[in-house]
């Protein structure tokens, strides 16, 4: 990811999509019935690729659906899971709904907090972190949870949250 | 005592059940065989026979959701699977995909032959990467063996499915929504009519059921409409998954035949309320549900008896409270959640959620009124009936529940 302080400045080149991701949306948009269905999955292999959704590659993905970067961006911004700017290497979703609530999330979210020393919705200096609250994740049997990146960490207290912490330095 | 009833759930713990013949070995894959050789319309017929209501939360029976297909066909049709589980409380359905995903696979294929179906999708929430990805080796599984592809069983019936990752957005669950979901544009409700059976999915005739309601399928088929009555109740037949969480012994899903008593399962399938505390509320069917105290949880899971005591059954999400939980907090978890996910097309729902949850902020921080309380009822009350899909209704009517039920604890927050 870049270190760009401003991203939205940076030289469009350190966002070209990779021709991984190009022959993906490629295919994709040929397998649904209509081509516009390939935008969603497109969204999450941008993300996937860099970390959060660059307007540069915005860009690019409308000239590969044909279609304008200003209806991506209306579809882009109505869903939570995409990053508008950059986040932390490991991004912190802590669930704060109601059976996370009831088990102690509000104890892990200070925990992080204070750990980290940042409050939610900020990453740590060194890019490291981005500690976020979200609605249900749908794990409340083993509540409460927190996701970091792609991977759920259920049965939650402060002690497994230290080593998970941890197992990420 | 209560006894667990596992259709849904019987695969839960065994590895490698994306594999054909593991599957097929546990006698998968002859619901579809033996309904195959039947018309589409006998099979339609026999889930109507079934009693087999969605699973989703609304309890609308699936034969007679399919009937509303157009009789000509004239344009594609598609059917897809709703699992985008979101619902506070709710986490069933992921049990059947991770465990058992070609139960789910099989139950689509037998729909999509009874729907005339050509092309099935399945949308499922986008935190779920893992489990999307385990549907995926499924169904590449399925179309080696040709159970989904051309020609399948050698018949005339051409069927295959693809999987579409949501992006964190709730209300996507509610059936059109997730349609322009899967169309590329923002989870926004549609105005009803056209019904998606009419007009779904790029247009065409559409069918939207919910994962554990395509589960209950390959029962059907195989095992018949008379055996599947057998369990449950007479409104509401088969079994339900039930997932309890909250102050509980041992929070998990349970498949319980429809219609099994509340009390029951937090007692006994849940091991009663943590840390030898008193039980103070439950919700039953997820947060749009509303709560129940102590003294109400006496009652039979099925659609019409939560109707009767003045909640609904919704996802079977049961969220327990011990007697140390304040009410008003949950309240304002439960708003915090609605406010951030309706989508803000209906001006009931985005404004009055917004000012519901000011006027409880109001109240949890010490400054609030009796006027900001009696605001908080009558706002829920103008919500009510007043949105496109049940979002508002859920947000407004479960907090309305809450003060009505606990209205000391409001009070004493009174300034």
């Amino acid at each position: 990811m870049s270190a760009s302080p401003s991203p939205y400045l940076a030289e469009e080149s350190e966002f070209n999509l990779s021709e991984d991701v190009v022959t993906k949306i490629t295919e994709m948009a040929a397998v649904f019935p209509q081509r516009n269905s390939a935008l969603i999955p497109a969204l999450h292999l941008i993300q996937d690729q860099f970390g959060w959704v660059p307007p540069p590659a915005i860009k690019q993905l409308a000239q590969l659906l044909k279609t304008t970067p200003n209806k991506i961006y209306g579809v882009l911004t109505f869903y939570t899971m995409f990053n508008l700017k950059p986040v932390g290497k490991y991004h912190i979703q802590v669930c704060r709904n109601v059976s996370c609530s009831l088990l102690g999330a509000k104890h892990i979210i200070e925990h992080l907090s204070k750990k980290l020393k940042i409050q939610p919705g900020e990453t740590t200096k060194d890019n490291k972190f981005t500690l976020s609250l979200v609605e249900c994740l749908g794990a409340c049997g083993t509540a409460p949870v927190m996701m970091i990146n792609d991977t759920y960490y259920e049965n939650l207290d402060a002690k497994k949250v230290d080593g998970i912490l941890k197992s990420l330095q | 005592m209560i006894q667990e009833k596992k259709m849904l759930t019987r695969h839960v713990g065994v590895s490698g059940m994306e594999k054909i013949d593991n599957y097929e070995r546990d006698g998968g894959y002859i619901g579809l065989k033996k309904m195959i050789e039947k018309s589409p319309q006998d099979f339609v017929e026999e889930v109507k026979k079934s009693f087999l209501r969605g699973r989703g939360g609304a309890g609308f029976p699936t034969g007679f959701k399919w009937g509303f297909l157009p009789k000509e066909k004239n344009k594609p049709f598609y059917l897809v699977c709703n699992a985008d589980e979101g619902e506070p409380g709710t986490f069933k359905d992921r049990v059947i995909m991770e465990h058992d995903p070609l139960l789910l696979i099989e139950g689509m294929t037998i729909a999509a032959y009874a729907t005339r179906a050509d092309l099935g999708f399945i949308y499922i929430r986008g935190e779920f990467k893992w489990i999307a990805e385990i549907l995926e080796r499924a169904i590449e599984n399925a179309r080696a063996a040709n159970y989904l592809g051309k020609n399948i069983l050698g018949k005339e019936f051409d069927f295959d499915i693809l999987v579409m990752r949501g992006a964190g957005a709730y209300i996507c669950g509610e059936e059109t929504a997730l349609i322009e979901s899967l169309e590329g544009k923002r989870g926004t409700p549609r105005v009803r009519p056209p019904f998606p059976a009419n007009a779904g999915l790029y247009g065409c005739p559409t069918i939207v059921n919910n994962v554990e309601t395509f589960g209950c399928l390959p029962f059907i088929a195989k095992q018949g409409a008379g055996t599947f009555k057998l369990m449950g109740t007479f409104q509401a037949a088969g079994t339900k998954l039930y997932g309890i969480s909250g102050h509980v012994n041992r929070p998990g899903v349970y498949e319980f035949p429809m219609g099994t008593n509340l009390k029951d399962m937090i007692l006994y399938a849940a091991g009663g309320v943590r840390n030898g505390k008193k039980l103070k509320a439950a919700i039953p069917g997820g947060i749009s549900a509303p709560i129940l105290k102590a003294d109400e949880i006496d009652i039979a899971m099925d659609f019409d008896s939560c109707i009767k005591a003045n909640t609904m059954l919704g996802s079977g999400g049961i969220i327990v409270m011990d007697e140390d939980t304040s009410i008003p907090e949950v309240a304002e978890a439960a708003i915090n959640f609605f406010v951030h996910e309706s989508c803000g097309q209906c001006i009931p729902c985005r404004e009055g959620l917004m000012k519901i949850q000011q006027l409880l902020k109001m109240l949890t921080s010490g400054k609030g009124k009796r006027e900001d309380l009696d605001a908080i009822l009558q706002i829920s009350n103008n919500i009510n009936g007043a949105t496109l899909c049940p979002l508002g209704d859920a947000g407004a009517l479960s907090i309305q529940a809450m003060i009505n039920k606990f209205p000391e604890e409001f009070e004493a927050l009174l300034n």
